[in-house]
């Protein structure tokens, strides 16, 4: 279904679930600023049909909804999950029966998904599983397209939506609230493509770049001095665990909160947008190393020029970033050599 | 409607953080009996074991997109309290707790109007009070995404939250609150512009909330002070006090029980809001006895024995035919207790809150004014901890830390009190317990078939001729402020 550039014929009408998550992602699309987040999907000619903390509708009335949902007499032109679908224990989907029914969430998100023109995975519980999926996966938590890397997830390898597009994976944890704005306006004016989304089917327009692009530490890593502590204002690669350089996303140069990212929060990037984040095999804020090298460097460098680079790079590390990178706050200020005695 | 239902089961309750089900018996035109079920079972707890220590810091604030901070908190005091015994709980220099405090405020405030104005006011709007005289009003402003109340709700809120991206550097799930402060030192530029912010909200709040300075407001010691300020008066939390007033909510979803607080915003000398218990019953305020915290399991889709957080770890289990939930009855000393911003204000002893209490219990209503007095108090409280930060002395102290032992981490969410309970071996964890606030309220029956708070709450609310879904009964839910996924995590 497409329509004319920027001015889609009738309201585009959402359905939103929550299964096995926290409710994060709901909370960050409610910072939405500039403008806020009701305005954004007047914008975006997006009608809530409903969404369990912002709807009026309860009970028997919001059933109501979405068993028409369910089975295609109330047509839905955008179906978000978010919150990873919960196949435990042992398959029957009992660890989240959804309220007011006694049945597995899973049959309604499935049944929805089946009529709906689009779908999106909003976060990555709902895009891979997430944080549900940690520890063993007891839960049996999965996403609606992927299981962690695999293809499948709860509707199959291979699934198109109506639209003809595959399930839409706004992967974080949580989502920016640009990142689904983004979405539902490109959506809304018909120009959402299957061009438009990376391999995970996660949409370009913020997995384009790397974490790593934009951040306030690129001087320092330019030059290895990294930080040693959380809070330290070098780079945090070589002891802290930072997947800056292999995460997919626009932290950094697209400001969380105003003016925040984790790198500026004083901590890694632990890649929270890509499936199997939640099992680094290893502790998130430490960086596994072989022979003092770390491993898991930046995946389109080869390693023994990264090491050689890293060496001599070492060798020529300014004092200012030398000295600065392993504290809370600068030492050395950059000065004008121009002024006397400085 | 002649033949009235007898069982009626309302769900999904939607405008609560996470999933609920609530069953109901009715008996006329009232609530007779309720039973509470959280629908959704995660196993944060279960996850956390065998993970290296730092990991709770990054697992612990995804059991909860609302209150994640709050989870972080928690976490953090839980790694630090791991020391040897006899030995001084080694606090983080001041600056950390400032900053930690600010996080954690703005998160609550922002939860506390993200309650108000999205989740309990909508409920004022719906059709059923169509025919009161103050329906319109309330309609136009309060209705679902569509007041105009949402319209200026949403940037405020998103303005306040935005110290969190100096602060912390992303919300929710945040890193930055560690066991020995937090990794975000603050520049006096960074100061300035915290101040700045957060005077937004205060204008917000005095403009539109409130329509009065927040310190008139917070001076309010008795409910028909209240009442007489409210008269005549616009703003958001006067035209709650009107209708509350029409609805008698004052008289509605009423407890008298054991009202508890862990203790929130620490401070050099002791916490902002105290820990201890006040007794509704009788009036009285005394210390907590942590440890007589349990967790009763007999109602619940558990097995194994409940018992103390510190060693009991109870496993899913849905064979019990007398379960009804996946929230487990935390109780004290065997009694029933219910968690809050109005059991904080008991606690710590504000005059408007124990008078409303004195008079009627604990309401719908005793609990909505204490989130809303709360707010008043808590942003006075963060101007002064933004002036104390000293941009020169350190944020955190990072040396390190036991890898072996037990320990708790008590702190208040915005719905109420919060803990953790480890046990760490070698630096990995080998025991991980969480009692939620919404867990204590909405806890099913224990062993004694005790209901829990807002089963207790339930009973007697009224039902309107005609209704399926008893708006009452959506007040008092929601009058909890429940988080969920916090719930059963
Ligand atoms: S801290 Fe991470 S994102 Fe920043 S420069 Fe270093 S590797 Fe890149
Ligand atoms: S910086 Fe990395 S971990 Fe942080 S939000 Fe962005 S992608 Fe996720």
């Amino acid at each position: 279904m497409t329509y004319p550039a920027g001015t889609p014929t009738r309201p585009l009408r959402l359905i939103w679930l929550q299964s096995g998550g926290c409710g994060g992602c709901t909370l960050s699309l409610l910072g939405q600023q500039e403008p806020d987040l009701v305005t954004a999907l007047r914008a975006a000619h997006v009608e809530v049909l409903w969404h369990p903390s912002l709807s009026e509708a309860t009970g028997a009335e919001a059933r109501a909804i979405l068993d028409a949902a369910a089975d295609g007499t109330q047509p839905v032109d955008i179906l978000c999950l978010e919150g990873s679908v919960i196949h435990g224990p042992n398959g029957t989907g009992g660890f989240h029966l959804m309220a007011g029914t006694g049945r597995p969430m899973r049959d309604m998100i499935g049944a929805i998904a089946a009529h709906a023109t689009h779908i999106i995975a909003v976060g990555s519980c709902a895009a891979f599983g997430g944080i549900t999926a940690g520890g063993g996966n007891a839960v049996e938590a999965g996403g609606l397209a992927y299981n962690g890397t695999r293809a499948g997830g709860l509707l199959g390898a291979g699934f198109r939506a109506r639209g003809g597009l595959p399930v839409i994976n706004i992967a974080g944890c949580p989502i920016h609230p640009g990142w689904f704005v983004d979405t539902i306006l490109q959506l809304a004016g018909g120009t959402l493509s299957a061009a438009d989304l990376d391999e995970w089917e996660r949409p370009l327009a913020y997995t384009s770049q790397l974490v790593h692009h934009g951040c306030a530490r690129n001087e320092y890593y330019e030059f290895k001095a990294s930080a040693e502590e959380l809070g330290d204002l070098g780079c945090m690669m070589e002891n802290l665990g930072c997947k800056g350089t292999q995460a997919r996303a626009d932290c950094n140069t697209r400001a969380w909160n105003g003016s925040g990212s984790c790198l500026t929060g004083g901590y890694p990037c632990i890649n929270c947008t890509a499936p199997g984040f939640e099992e680094p095999g290893h502790s998130f804020s430490a960086t596994p190393k072989i022979s003092g090298i770390p491993i898991g460097l930046p995946t389109d460098m080869p390693k023994a020029w990264f090491v050689a680079l890293a060496s001599l790079s070492k060798a020529a590390t300014p004092r200012r970033l030398k000295e600065n990178a392993a504290r809370p706050t600068p030492a050395i200020l950059p000065r004008d050599r121009r002024k006397e005695g400085a | 409607m002649s033949e009235k239902p007898s069982r009626l089961i309302l769900g999904p309750f939607n405008r609560v953080e996470g999933d609920l089900e609530v069953r109901l018996d009715i008996a006329g035109d009232h609530v007779e009996g309720a039973r509470v079920t959280s629908p959704l079972y995660r196993g944060f707890e279960a996850m956390l074991v065998g993970r290296p220590a730092a990991d709770a810091l990054t697992y612990a604030p995804r059991i909860c997109g609302i209150c994640s901070v709050s989870q972080s908190v928690a976490a953090a005091r839980a790694l630090a309290g791991v020391r040897p015994a006899g030995l001084e709980r080694r606090l983080p220099p001041a600056n950390g707790q400032h900053a930690i405090n600010l996080v954690h405020a703005v998160e609550n405030i922002a939860d506390h109007i993200t309650h108000f104005y999205l989740f309990f006011m909508p409920d004022f709007a719906r059709a059923t009070y169509a025919g009161e005289p103050w329906h319109e009003a309330a309609a136009g402003r309060f209705t679902a995404l569509k007041g105009s109340a949402a319209t200026q709700i949403l940037p405020a809120r998103a303005g306040l939250m935005n110290m969190m991206g100096v602060l912390a550097g992303k919300w929710p799930h945040t890193l930055s609150i560690q066991p020995g402060g937090s990794t975000r030192a603050i520049t006096r530029a960074e100061q300035a512009r915290l101040r700045l912010m957060l005077a937004g909200f205060r204008s917000f709040c005095e403009n539109t909330l409130f329509a009065a300075p927040l310190e008139a407001v917070a001076a309010i010691s008795s409910r028909e002070a209240l009442y007489d300020w409210a008269q005549g008066r616009g703003g958001d939390f006067a035209h709650f006090l009107k209708i509350a007033q029409r609805l008698d909510l004052a008289r509605s979803g009423v407890t008298r029980l054991r009202h508890i607080a862990f203790g929130a915003y620490a401070g050099g000398d002791g916490p902002l809001f105290p820990r201890g218990m006040f007794d509704a019953g009788i009036g009285a305020a005394g210390p907590l006895p942590i440890g007589a915290i349990t967790e009763d399991v007999s109602h619940a889709w558990y097995a194994g024995e409940g018992g103390a957080p510190r060693h009991a770890a109870p496993t899913p289990d849905m064979s019990n035919p007398d379960a009804y939930s996946w929230c487990k009855a935390p109780r004290l000393g065997g009694n029933v207790a219910e968690v809050g911003a109005l059991s904080r204000q008991l606690v710590a002893g504000h005059p408007l809150l124990r008078d409303y209490v004195a008079r009627d219990g604990a309401s719908v209503e005793a609990r909505v004014v204490a989130r809303v007095i709360e707010v008043a108090l808590v942003v006075m409280a963060m101007e002064h901890w933004i002036a104390a930060i000293d941009p020169a002395a350190p944020f955190q102290d990072t040396r390190p830390r036991l890898d072996t032992g037990d320990a708790m981490g008590l702190t208040e969410a915005a719905r109420g009190s919060l803990g953790h309970w480890l046990r760490l071996d070698g630096g990995r964890i080998s025991h991980y317990q969480i009692i939620a606030p919404t867990t204590w309220n909405f806890s099913p029956r224990d062993a004694q078939g005790v209901p829990g708070p807002l089963e207790q709450a339930l009973v007697g609310a009224p039902i309107r001729a005609g209704e399926t879904e008893p708006v009452s009964v959506q007040h008092i839910v929601r009058s909890f402020d429940p988080c969920m996924v916090c719930t059963v995590h």
